[in-house]
């Protein structure tokens, strides 16, 4: 029973988030300006210590996150990419602060995370927020859902009876009726009104950037379709800045402005959705893709998908990481870890391969 | 039951529009509504019921004064003289201290339990939500507690620290710890790895209201479920602590005392001197029947 987002939906020029009138983002709020970027990623790194007996012998490292570097322009979303545990939803967490990163900074429009001079977490959670995978899991079963949405902005400080009518708002912003669902629990919501409901929460928090961590993924076809419509118009209305996470390459390619190709920890190939789409330069991002099936026989590659599971990332191959599956390995790739370096025609164009290939075969 | 007459709307509503701002039907709501269709549960719950009403106004239903002693009238039969129950080895009015005795009884079933979910509890759920290195002092402390049969431990700490009302609920209090930590630590960390646990935090709530808000609203039931099978194992080791000479001391009325000192007649009035066992039984059976019905009633995806 889903309500058609058209008609049921409160007024754009509502005064939710940091967004003015005519949709263009709020000067208080964008410190930065416009050329700066809203989020800036330096070698960030977790490893996790798992075994080992209390005294803290035998303990091995996975290395979930092994220096990861990008930047999230403004009101642009960024899809990343890569198999299951390559590091995508430990990424999320990072940037969320859920889990404290071992080293690496986080540059949120202009100020350092967690630094003196910078933005400290709480600010920074007012900016940035996340949707998870689970619609049921993510949300209490004991609240209602009203109360689910309306619990950050009451505990950051909005009284309460602001927190609610916000919350009743941004059910109306999310295509739910409010009259209909707001006392509602999330038993009796289904995964896609869930997913809305999780969306709103975040929403509630009136942040600038969204982290949606294979927020769609497990809903069904048309579901997911109708809230990536919504995350959409929501992204225009609001003015928000997404990353978001998906093993779908369709989805990511529908959504996204720039692509992040991850690998074991690290990226390995990042672009614009075009240039990674239609003329991927490292032999991973090239087997993904050949590895869905397509809809046009033109696009159709004849390198094999795929083999075996990606290696341990307890103990991670030397030089570069892919080698054990890519087909071009040669001598040097065992030796020396490639960097990621953009492409010589295209500098937003960057992976990370000692023998990237040639230019799209296809012209764009 | 009437529960379904209750949501056919009224005849004149069917026009109007669908029902807007219906308050949905919480979990505790639901859970009520479940128990109140268990048979076996609502039965339980109404002997309960009696049993501590009479405990409760014992003093006003006119009964015989509980320590009224008379060596003419020892272990009379049911019926004799007025005595419902008879009388026991000093005379005393049967039904008076079986009632008075439920005071002490309940007491002693209930308080150590309440005392120990607030304690055990507690550790329980920082062990669980605070994990790591604090969870691990907790519960190793716990561990050792753990180690002892439960009613060695409580005769353990009793003769430690003497006989006594207080002392027989302090031991029975430090026995009950344990095992409801244990069970708060194992609810509170599958909790806390829930997703909305992460949602809050992502907020940046403190963690205090992050633990009255998300946590505690979703460990409460199974840790009260689990308590409430607790208070008859109280019942019975307050009563084994009494017959030991450990807890409540005579002349004081209670379940355990009165079984201890009539077991030497059991030969002689067979009948009286099974009253406090059977009293013991018939409490302790209700409550852990109450606590599996409560249980079944929370086992629902709410």
């Amino acid at each position: 029973m889903m309500i058609s987002q058209e008609t049921q939906r409160a007024p754009a020029s509502a005064p939710i988030g940091h967004v003015a009138h005519n949709g263009e983002s709020d000067p208080k709020r964008d410190r930065g300006g416009p050329a700066q970027p809203m989020l800036i990623v330096r070698d960030l790194k977790k490893h996790f210590e798992i075994g080992g007996s209390a005294l803290g012998k035998n303990k091995t490292v996975v290395r979930a996150v092994d220096g990861v570097n990008f930047s999230v322009a403004k009101g642009e979303t960024l899809g990343i990419v890569g198999e299951s545990g390559c590091g995508k939803s430990t990424t999320a967490r990072l940037l969320m602060h859920l889990i404290v990163p071992d080293s690496g900074d986080l540059i949120f429009d202009g100020e350092e995370v967690n630094r003196v001079r910078g933005i400290n977490i709480r600010d920074l959670r007012q900016n940035m927020q996340m949707v998870f995978q689970d619609s049921y899991a993510s949300l209490n079963p004991r609240l209602t859902i009203r109360d689910s949405i309306a619990y950050g902005p009451r505990v950051t400080g909005v009284g309460k009876a602001e927190a609610l009518a916000r919350a009743e708002k941004l059910l109306g912003m999310v295509g739910l009726e409010p009259g209909m669902f707001a006392l509602r629990y999330p038993h009796e919501l289904s995964g896609g009104q869930r997913q809305r409901v999780n969306i709103a929460r975040a929403l509630a928090m009136e942040p600038r950037m969204l982290i949606l961590d294979e927020s769609v993924s497990a809903l069904d076809k048309s579901v997911e379709a109708q809230v990536l419509n919504l995350l959409r118009q929501l992204k225009r209305e609001l003015n928000l800045t997404y990353v978001f996470i998906s093993h779908d390459l369709n989805v990511v390619q529908y959504v996204s402005d720039r692509v992040l190709v991850m690998y074991l920890g690290q990226v390995v190939e990042s672009g614009p959705v075009g240039a990674i789409y239609g003329g991927a330069r490292h032999p991973y991002t090239t087997a993904l893709l050949s590895s869905r099936p397509s809809m046009d026989p033109r696009r159709r590659v004849k390198t094999p998908p795929l083999s075996g599971d990606p290696p341990n990332p307890i103990n991670p191959p030397s030089g570069c990481r892919f080698r054990t599956r890519c087909p071009h390995a040669q001598a040097r790739c065992a030796e020396e870890a490639p960097v990621l370096a953009p492409s010589p025609l295209d500098p937003g164009h960057l992976a990370a391969c000692h023998f990237p290939q040639a230019a799209p075969a296809k012209a764009a | 039951m009437s529960t379904i007459t209750t949501t056919t709307p009224a005849p004149g509503a069917a026009a109007a529009p669908v029902a807007f701002r219906r308050a949905s039907k919480g979990f505790w709501h639901t859970v009520g509504r479940r128990l109140a269709r268990d048979p076996i549960t609502m039965i339980c719950a109404v002997i309960l019921l009696l049993i501590v009403l009479a405990a409760l106004f014992a003093p006003w239903l006119g009964l015989d004064d509980p320590f009224k002693q008379s060596m003419a009238r020892r272990l009379k039969p049911f019926g004799y003289q007025g005595h419902w129950l008879g009388t026991d080895e000093l005379g005393r009015d049967m039904l008076s201290r079986l009632v008075f005795g439920a005071r002490m009884s309940l007491f002693t079933g209930f308080v150590p339990v309440a005392l120990a979910t607030l304690i055990g509890g507690s550790l329980g759920v920082v062990a669980g939500y605070a994990g790591g290195r604090v969870n691990m002092i907790i519960m190793r402390c716990i561990d050792v507690f753990y180690a002892f049969p439960s009613v060695l431990l409580a005769v353990a700490i009793s003769g430690f620290l003497g006989s006594g009302q207080v002392n027989g609920l302090v031991s029975l209090t430090l026995v009950f710890v344990p095992p409801i930590a244990r069970i708060s630590e194992s609810v509170t960390t599958r909790v806390r790895n829930e997703d909305f646990v992460e949602a809050a935090r992502a907020t940046g709530a403190p963690t205090l209201s992050i633990l009255f808000t998300h946590v505690l609203s979703n460990v409460l039931g199974p840790i009260l479920v689990y308590a409430s099978s607790l208070i008859s194992v109280s019942i019975v080791i307050a009563s084994g602590l009494s017959f030991l000479g450990l807890g409540v001391t005579p002349p004081n009325a209670e379940w355990g005392l009165m079984l201890s000192t009539l077991r030497q007649a059991i030969y002689v009035a067979p009948l009286t001197a099974i009253l406090p066992g059977a009293m013991i039984f018939i409490t302790s059976m209700c409550f852990s029947l109450m606590s599996d019905g409560l249980r079944n009633a929370m086992d629902v995806k709410v």
